[in-house]
């Protein structure tokens, strides 16, 4: 039961958010974006949004030019995590309004502030789009 | 965009992220990355830098790190940042060091103190924070220093605060349980909190909790049936205590829709676990379950989700008939869907409820083929997985042979060792002949050789020295030579791996001159070959040579004269001089042998004694190398164990099923590690093999029913049995010869293969409408038993018949037309984005309907819309800048300035980023103001108005929601501060729910 990396790629393969729920060391992370970038951008649309690497699998989703990659364990619900996809996009409209690729890159702090409330220790622990985003308003506030 | 849209932010670091933006290349962006760790090296060590700015660096830093380059000359000001009083900063500050940072750092000490401050904070915000970084940096040595406050906060009004809490102590018991096993009540506590997220999150650590030690929990099963009951319909009562059910008065919660399904996925996971073999705990969730079956949504995604879930339990739980049926409703409902989606989890389910149900699997054959033969991998390898579990003697040929095909076909070295060793298995499982079996491994090996565990290889050297365990020395003699003569056919193949050269050597230096077909010259031709071509791999060398000296050691005492060939003395000669020992002595060896008389050969190496039977049942192997011996005493009764087992027979456990009997029970997991177990599986095996008899194994895969009735005379009272079970539900695993043989056609008929068919086959199955005939044919004999249950199942049968070939046909054209929506993508920008975002969701955020209108003046050019000054209209996606676009629509009488300043940009930005960034630096708030006068310039008056005010007021301005003004004052505004979308990258700007 859980989720061990969140990633943002974009068409080009270029990662634009990266978030480990188990420590790996910068070369495997390179590596391992790597090769599963390259398995899931040659896929098509018809396909299904699963893929199987070694020991885990990789559900993902793509929104305009920007993927979102979740690596989970094997007994996770690959259906379950599509839809937590979907709230993370739909979370982070709320809050940019029509989020595009570049609003993540220029908040990616905020990006991970809303991955913090949504996921802990690979586990989706909120699931309210107002508690995600009620601290990072708050913060904002502050600033 | 809630935020002030990037400009609280240098022009420096807009700079950075604008060329890693539009970097084209991996090159690229590590050359402007390579460049920013050059410049971040020199000003982060300045003195006195801003903490605003210092925030900045770091967020660079982490851009470096997420691409792939080494930061580490920064973590230190990261953890700095821990320690500033700001909420921002320090939030950054422990992001930065989540990110960068393994538990074990050594800087990580420098952090605890802080943590500890922050625990005790009276701002909930910085608990929070404080409790994000203890769920990743803080291990087990330094648990003590932080767990007292992190138990006082489980009691936190904020209930944000105790999620977190609680999803700290599970991180405490994932690191060491040992540390907080006096707190693991704590969970049970928990589930009780008001909150239902906090209850959510308390499943996370109580289903690790369970899935260790199952039997201490199930005095939960009611409370966690009552609460999925509640949470099921979305309520759940404030205070709700799991030893009593709940008071009727009690004040409810609405739960959010998305937490109460995540929850409902939670529990019947947990409850999968404390059902399993109990019938009495399982009792206890079959209405429950039954009830989600019934309301649970299944025209979404996430209600898919629950009933996928809901199918898992049911198949792990003590078996319920009505529950299996609507777990089987379920599955064909995914199997026939459109989606590849559901067409994956169907094949997932049906893998699952396989074991309890295996008739389910023939209701679905087609789909099951259909996914097999789909081009995609994924599904490709899940029903991979699902025939694996549904294998049996009389289907074992095409399965292995498929699945042989498939890994030969794939690249992916860990798959293809899984692969492998599934075939192994199968194969050594259910083998129907020798032959094929010894086809069968050669095959495996020669494909996937190096990555075949070598104990695979030295079971198929002990297969063939024991024979099939039978007592019959003309079969074992007959394997051994057929064994031989395929190795000499294929020796000669180049590049071999390892592993199989190995087993061939071996197997021709035991029985490569035992038949007398072929001469010990040929053969130790053939073995010095060997050791020539593959001169590198000392392993094989030295098993040739061993093997040289067995044919040798064989002719001796048989008495015939020993004429060492010229290249076999050359090898022996070099190999005595070789750097290896090993080699070395056993070059050595072969010359003594060689050199003794008749009796000594006969009893330091007597003919075919590679397994010599002696007292006490035990047996010795002489294996590969013939130095080493292995001895192995088996308990087979396992006596000592019977009354544990009775036990659980009685509590509702299923009765142990011996494993050549049994189909899916091996779990991937137990696959895996399967390799590392000494025994069962790969250890010693002493029972026959099964041997190919068509009438005897039962549940077999589907078929078309008539044919073979048909042909094969049956007697009377298996009738209505057989038609109850095709009709209705499934009783567990009985073995009814006939409907084995019924399921087998239906394969053979599908994947057409010639070897497949036995004779009683041969002449059916041809036409539908024989078939037919077949159908009327057996009813009439049956006289009125259950007719129409029957045909029923026959006219379902019939029609996927029908569909089937135009299912493939849709397919095809399907993903043959792939590279043509590709390319549309390409073209039409924004619209095929939406097209490919593929799940049909909800209705997102609605947007103006002017900015479609724009996207489709995109799509095609109107001269009106796009009159910006600009004649040439680039009409191609790689060259038409959209935004330009967007800004005629945003004000007409803007357009000029808009292009003066697209002219103009490049010099005009950076003096006034020089300027805000003084304005940063002296640090007043003013900053945003002066982007905001700027912008006023492009856009209309009364955004012109909103921006006169403060910051703040900006920001709420910007988060008040979608619309398509605020988009496109985001994309001036950001084309305003440089970041234009030139060619290179219009994608930077689509809207992602687009």
């Amino acid at each position: 039961m859980g989720i061990r990396f969140i990633l943002m790629v974009n068409k080009q393969g270029q990662t634009r958010l990266a978030q480990y729920y188990e420590w790996l060391t910068l070369e495997e992370r390179r590596a391992l974006e790597g090769e599963i970038v390259r398995k899931c951008l040659a896929r098509t649309e018809q396909q299904c949004s699963f893929v199987e690497h070694r020991n885990y699998k990789i559900v993902y989703r793509r929104y305009a030019s920007l993927f979102f990659l979740v690596g989970v364990d094997n007994d996770e619900n690959e259906l379950a995590i599509l839809e937590f996809i979907h709230l993370l996009v739909e979370t982070m409209d709320r809050h940019f309004g029509n989020v595009c690729e570049l609003d993540i890159m220029f908040h990616l702090e905020k990006a991970h502030f809303m991955l913090e409330e949504m996921v802990m220790n690979g586990c989706i622990v909120e699931t309210s789009k107002s508690n995600i985003l009620s601290p990072i308003q708050l913060m904002d506030k502050l600033s | 965009m809630g935020s002030q849209g990037g400009f609280g932010q240098s022009k420096e670091f807009l700079d950075l992220v604008k060329s890693i933006g539009e970097a084209r290349s991996k090159a690229e962006e590590d050359r402007i990355v390579l460049n920013e760790i050059e410049t971040l090296k020199r000003r982060i060590s300045e003195p006195d830098v801003p903490k605003r700015k210092m925030k900045e660096f770091i967020i660079r830093l982490v851009y470096i790190e997420m691409l792939g380059h080494d930061a580490s000359f920064g973590y230190i000001h990261a953890v700095k940042m821990t320690h500033d009083d700001n909420l921002v900063l320090k939030r950054t500050g422990y992001l930065a060091v989540t990110l960068f940072l393994n538990e074990d750092h050594d800087l990580i000490i420098l952090i605890v103190n802080t943590i500890q401050k922050d625990l005790k904070s009276d701002n909930y915000l910085v608990v929070c924070a404080a409790l994000n970084v203890v769920c990743k940096l803080i291990n087990e040595e330094t648990i003590p220093a932080v767990l007292p406050q992190v138990v006082d906060l489980l009691g936190h009004s904020k209930e944000a605060v105790r999620k977190k809490a609680i999803m700290a102590l599970h991180r405490f018991y994932q690191k060491s349980a040992s540390s907080v096993q006096h707190l693991v009540s704590n969970f049970r506590k928990k589930l009780c909190d008001n909150d239902p997220g906090v209850m959510g999150a308390t499943l996370c650590p109580l289903f690790d909790l369970i899935t260790i030690d199952v039997n201490s929990y199930k005095d939960l099963v009611i409370s966690f049936v009552s609460i999925l009951k509640q949470v099921a319909e979305r309520r759940l009562p404030k205070s709700y205590d799991y030893h009593q059910m709940p008071a009727p008065f009690i004040q409810v919660y609405v739960v959010n829709l998305n937490l109460s399904l995540i929850i409902q996925i939670r529990l019947l996971k947990i409850l999968a676990l404390l059902g399993s073999g109990d019938k009495q705990a399982s009792e206890n969730m079959y209405t429950v379950v039954g009830d989600i079956f019934r309301k649970c949504d299944s025209s979404s995604n996430i209600g898919n989700a629950v009933l996928y879930e809901c199918i898992c339990c049911v198949s792990s739980i003590y078996p319920n008939p009505k529950l299996l049926e609507s777990a089987a409703d379920v599955i064909a409902r995914f199997l026939k869907s459109d989606s590849h989606n559901l067409k994956y989890m169907g094949i997932d389910a049906l893998g699952r409820l396989i074991k309890t149900s295996p008739e389910i699997a023939e209701q679905h054959q087609l789909a099951v083929i259909d996914c097999l033969e789909d081009p995609d991998d994924t599904l490709k390898r899940k029903t991979f997985e699902l025939l694996y579990k549904m294998t049996k003697s009389s289907n074992v040929e095409v399965i292995v042979d498929r699945m042989i095909d498939y890994m030969i076909s794939i690249n992916d070295n860990h798959y293809k060792t899984e692969i492998a060793s599934r075939c192994v298995e199968l194969a050594e499982q259910f083998a129907p002949s020798n032959h094929w079996f010894i086809q069968t491994m050669n095959k495996v090996f020669e494909h996937a050789g190096d990555l075949v565990n070598i104990k695979v290889a030295h079971n198929l050297m002990r297969l063939i020295a024991e024979g099939f365990g039978e007592d019959d020395d003309n079969a074992d003699s007959q394997l051994r030579s057929s064994a031989v003569e395929s190795y000499l056919r294929i020796i000669g193949e180049p590049k071999l791996p390892s592993v199989f050269l190995q087993v061939i050597c071996w197997v021709l230096g035991e029985y490569g001159t035992a038949d007398g077909k072929f001469s010990a010259s040929y053969i130790t031709g053939k073995l010095c070959d060997v050791a020539e071509a593959y001169s590198n791999d000392e392993t094989v060398k030295a098993y040739a040579v061993t093997a040289l000296m067995k044919i040798y050691a064989f002719e001796l005492a048989a008495g015939r004269k020993v004429d060492m060939l010229p290249e076999c003395q050359s090898l022996i000669e070099e190999l005595s001089a070789s750097h290896s020992t090993d080699l070395q002595q056993r070059a050595y060896e072969l010359q003594a042998v060689i050199g003794l008389d008749v009796h000594a050969v006969e009893i330091i190496m007597p003919s075919d004694a590679s397994c010599e039977d002696i007292e006490g049942g035990a047996k010795i192997h002489r294996l590969g190398v013939d130095t080493q011996y292995f001895c192995i005493m088996i308990d087979k009764n396992l006596s000592f164990l019977s009354g544990y087992v009775q036990q659980a027979l009685e509590k509702g456990a299923q009765p142990y099923i011996p494993e050549n009997e049994r189909s899916g029970m091996s779990t991937i997991s137990n696959f895996r590690t399967q390799e590392h177990q000494e025994s069962s599986m790969h250890g010693l095996r002493f029972e026959a093999y099964e041997l190919p008899k068509p009438t005897v194994s039962s549940r077999i895969p589907p078929v078309s029913l008539a044919s073979s009735t048909e042909l094969v005379p049956v007697p009377e009272p298996s009738y209505p049995r057989e038609t109850q079970k095709v009709a209705s539900l499934p009783s567990v695993s009985s073995s009814d010869p006939l409907e084995l043989r019924l399921r087998l056609d239906g394969v053979q008929k599908k994947w057409g293969r010639p070897t497949y068919s036995s004779s009683e086959t041969s002449t059916s199955n041809s036409v539908p409408e024989k078939s037919v005939n077949g159908v009327t044919k057996v009813v009439d004999a049956a006289g009125t038993v259950s007719t129409r249950a029957r045909d029923t199942s026959y006219d379902s049968r019939k029609a996927e018949v029908e569909i089937s070939p135009e299912k493939q046909k849709l397919a095809a054209s399907l993903f043959g037309g792939s590279s043509k929506t590709e390319r549309r993508m390409s073209t039409t920008g924004h619209k095929a984005g939406k097209a490919g975002s593929h799940v049909a969701e909800k209705p997102q955020v609605s947007k103006g309907s002017d900015r479609s209108a724009a996207e489709k003046t995109v799509a095609q050019p109107q001269p009106d819309l796009l009159d910006l000054g600009d004649p040439t209209v680039p009409s191609s996606a790689q060259s038409y800048d959209p935004f330009k676009q967007l800004e005629g629509l945003l004000d007409s009488n803007q357009v000029t300035s808009s292009v003066n300043h697209n002219a103009a940009g490049t010099d005009k930005a950076p003096d006034i980023m020089g300027l805000y960034l003084e304005t940063a630096r002296s640090g007043s708030g003013n900053g945003s103001g002066v982007d905001v006068n700027l912008l006023s310039g492009l856009s209309n008056p009364t955004v012109k108005n909103a921006h006169e005010g403060t910051a703040t007021t900006q920001s709420t301005q910007f988060s008040k929601g979608p619309n398509t003004k605020d988009a496109l004052e985001k994309d001036a505004l950001v084309r305003q501060m440089g970041v234009t979308p030139t060619s290179q990258n219009p994608n930077l700007f689509k809207d992602l729910l687009g």
